[in-house]
């Protein structure tokens, strides 16, 4: 159905749903979902606004390929001014929910204000309506997508939802759909949780309305591009069979995998975390951790997880709701959970993932910043009294109890909700929290990979792998292999991953088919499927414009050049072992030539000339 | 010579039984020996080697069959990986 051109607005303050165009002239040059619904925002509020008040918006957002026959299109986002970094936000998600928004002939959806009460949003097609959430309200996000779906008594409704931590403010709650689904970084659960929104509930029968403006040259290119997928070794076997956590060995023997908060940057449990020991029986059941695989809506790749735990592991022990088939780890959370924390038990990071998807948390932040509360401890500065729990480096226990503890609201887990950036700061020591623009950096040392470094200083969400994932040539080689201590070519490298990547997210498809689609595979489906001129030309073109709307409104927000760094251990310590052994990311040799290849003063900011190239 | 050769992923069936537990195995190899020359001994198609590292440094395609493998080496080897 490419564009469905209607838009729900929905505000909260006074209960009222309104359908309104879709701007099509933004549409043409903004595409969808991140793009377009980036310029909606910018447009309506302003960037010094409290994240967490009700002058903020919240947009669901499609894309024109999200809900069509295209491989991976599935995708909606949900873009905001986010709370844990005070940019703007945009996190993505897969399942089923953005396909059936666009069923029911929705774009995107607009939430603006602040409901007086807890209420839920139920779409039916055309209709709209804002219930009554109290029943939900203390609910976690799996008990209300089953609580919707019982009283509706449909179970073919999709559901996205926040759990505890949305209602309660925790910094990094994300927003969940279809179980174990998420938009899970940046905080945009607390944004939700802000307006007394628990959850969107969304039942779409329009499948007639699908209609690419070239039916059979859309035909033929999604056939096209699903061959290409299927005959790739990286997303027609090795994602299907290993998932993304394919990736812990590969990593950390390249020696470019943070652990104990960063102070390591190699794993020395990392196998015992992977993809492969995910498929092996453990010892105790003789069961493997891993149960099959998974897809999205559309997706002919199906990269995700499904886990069951052993039974009889400590954490479960009392608590049989955990012991069915789940979503299971996947490498960022494999790290986060793990290697971050420097626990190396594969069950005990399956069960805290199990707990970010039941609550809505971003599994990234939520390691990274017991990391950082680990190495506080290690160093005195915080104490068994003050925490409730020892807490060394190491300690599966506490991942578990702080997991626990962050998703109800209790003890030292209101400390660890606010993100490593604010309770490193906390306890006096800002520099030992892993983070840029707040937000915590994921599972890449800038130490070993100088693009991935670049690429964390300058990502608009703060610190992201999915703003342009420098992995790609610096470890994987595609679509060319870079020297990963090399500072030389990566910013116009990083620049070209920035404004495809920010092409891809407005589409409505996963960031994952750019492992084998070239950027021509993508154009050839957006073509074919929307009116206008879509050349490869103007897509990348576009996809610069949407990089620069997000730099300008971080700009206008208070962030500046000053901004675009890093933690001071990746500048100064040294990496102590592996390849890159001695290195630390030199940031200082590439930013001034990113700068220089966006058409950026020296002080990080567009030029007139930039600006007015790009239409903005 | 002594050296380290870790198989993961699908390669890992291409190791001895006992070694896929740790996807690693340590070699015996003869001095002068290539990367190409050990690909070869373990019977891994040189088609599905996507990734090869020497000591967690890259290894492009086109080495492989002139890299001579020094005392104390890893080799580590992956089929098409990729994730994120």
């Amino acid at each position: 159905m490419t564009w469905t051109k209607n838009v729900l607005r929905v505000n909260l303050t006074t209960g009222t749903c309104t359908a309104e165009p879709l701007k099509m002239e933004w549409a043409q040059q903004y595409l969808g979902q991140r793009g377009l619904a980036t310029k909606y925002l910018v447009a309506e509020t302003d960037p010094k606004v409290d994240p967490l008040s009700p002058e903020n918006k919240m947009i669901f957002a499609t894309g024109p390929l999200t809900g069509t026959p295209t491989a991976t299109g599935g995708r909606y986002s949900v873009i905001t001014k986010g709370p844990l970094t005070g940019t703007i936000a945009c996190s993505n998600s897969g399942g089923y929910f953005g396909a059936e928004l666009k069923f029911a002939g929705w774009d995107m959806v607009i939430f603006e204000g602040r409901s007086p009460k807890p209420v839920y949003l139920l779409i039916e097609d055309d209709q709209a309506k804002l219930l009554d959430a109290a029943h939900l309200w203390g609910k976690t996000c799996w008990e209300t997508e089953e609580t919707i779906k019982k009283h509706h008594q449909d179970p073919q409704i999709r559901v996205a939802s926040i759990g505890r931590t949305g209602e309660n403010g925790v910094l990094f709650a994300g927003i969940v759909n279809d179980l174990h689904r998420a938009a899970g970084r940046s905080g945009v659960g607390a944004v939700m949780g802000s307006k007394n929104l628990k959850a969107v509930a969304v039942r779409g029968t329009k499948t007639d309305a699908y209609r690419p403006a070239d039916p059979d040259a859309f035909a033929k290119a999604v056939a096209a591009g699903k061959v290409i997928l299927a005959a790739n070794g990286v997303t027609g076997q090795g994602l299907p069979t290993y998932g993304t956590q394919v990736l812990v060995n590969v990593i950390n023997e390249s020696g470019a995998f943070p652990t104990r908060n960063g102070r390591d940057i190699q794993f020395e449990g990392a196998r015992a975390i992977s993809g492969e020991a995910m498929h092996e029986k453990r010892p105790t059941d003789g069961k493997a951790n891993l149960l099959t695989n998974s897809a999205c809506f559309g997706c002919t790749i199906g990269c995700g997880r499904i886990s069951k735990m052993d039974p009889n592991h400590f954490s479960i022990k009392d608590k049989p709701q955990y012991r069915g088939a789940s979503a299971g780890v996947e490498y960022e959370a494999a790290w986060a959970l793990g290697a971050a924390t420097g626990v190396a038990d594969l069950e005990t990071l399956t069960y805290a993932n199990f707990l970010c998807n039941e609550d809505g948390m971003d599994p990234i932040t939520l390691g990274s910043t017991i990391g950082a509360a680990m190495e506080l401890y290690e160093l005195g500065i915080l104490t068994k009294e003050e925490t409730g729990l020892e807490m060394p480096f190491g300690s599966a226990e506490a991942v578990v109890k702080l997991a626990e503890w962050t998703a109800t609201g209790e003890g030292f887990g209101k400390v660890i909700a606010l993100g490593s950036k604010r309770l490193c700061a906390k306890y006096g020591r800002p520099e030992l929290s892993m983070s840029v623009k707040g937000q915590e950096f994921p599972a890449y040392d800038g130490r070993g990979l100088q693009g991935m470094a670049l690429e964390y200083a300058t990502s608009n969400r703060g610190a992201c792998h999915v703003r342009g994932y420098m992995v790609s040539p610096e470890v994987l080689g595609i679509p060319v292999k870079m020297d990963p201590e090399a500072t030389e070519g990566k910013a116009p490298m990083l620049k070209a991953f920035q404004d495809l990547t920010a092409v891809v997210d407005s589409a409505g498809i996963c960031l994952f088919t750019t492992f084998a689609w070239s950027a021509t595979d993508i154009q050839s489906q957006i073509q074919a499927a929307c009116v206008g001129d879509w050349s490869l030309e103007k897509l990348l073109l576009m996809g610069e414009r949407i990089w620069n709307l997000e730099r300008e409104y971080n700009n206008a927000a208070g962030f500046t050049a000053k901004d675009d760094t890093l933690p001071p251990r990746m500048l100064t310590e040294p990496a102590k072992t592996g390849p890159h052994k001695g290195k630390v990311a030199e940031l200082g040799k590439m930013l001034p030539e990113y700068y220089q290849v966006r058409g950026w003063t020296p002080e990080g900011v567009p030029t007139p000339e930039t600006l007015v190239r790009l239409g903005l | 010579m002594k050296a380290t050769l870790k198989l993961f992923a699908t390669l890992s069936k291409y190791l001895p039984a006992e070694a896929r537990k740790t996807s690693c195995i340590d070699l015996e190899l003869a001095t002068g020996t290539t990367l190409l020359e050990l690909i070869a001994q373990y019977r891994i198609p040189p088609d599905l080697c996507a990734l090869m590292l020497v000591n967690g440094v890259f290894i492009p395609p086109g080495d492989r069959v002139t890299r001579i493998l020094s005392e104390g080496d890893t080799v580590a080897i992956w089929p098409p990986v990729g994730g994120g």
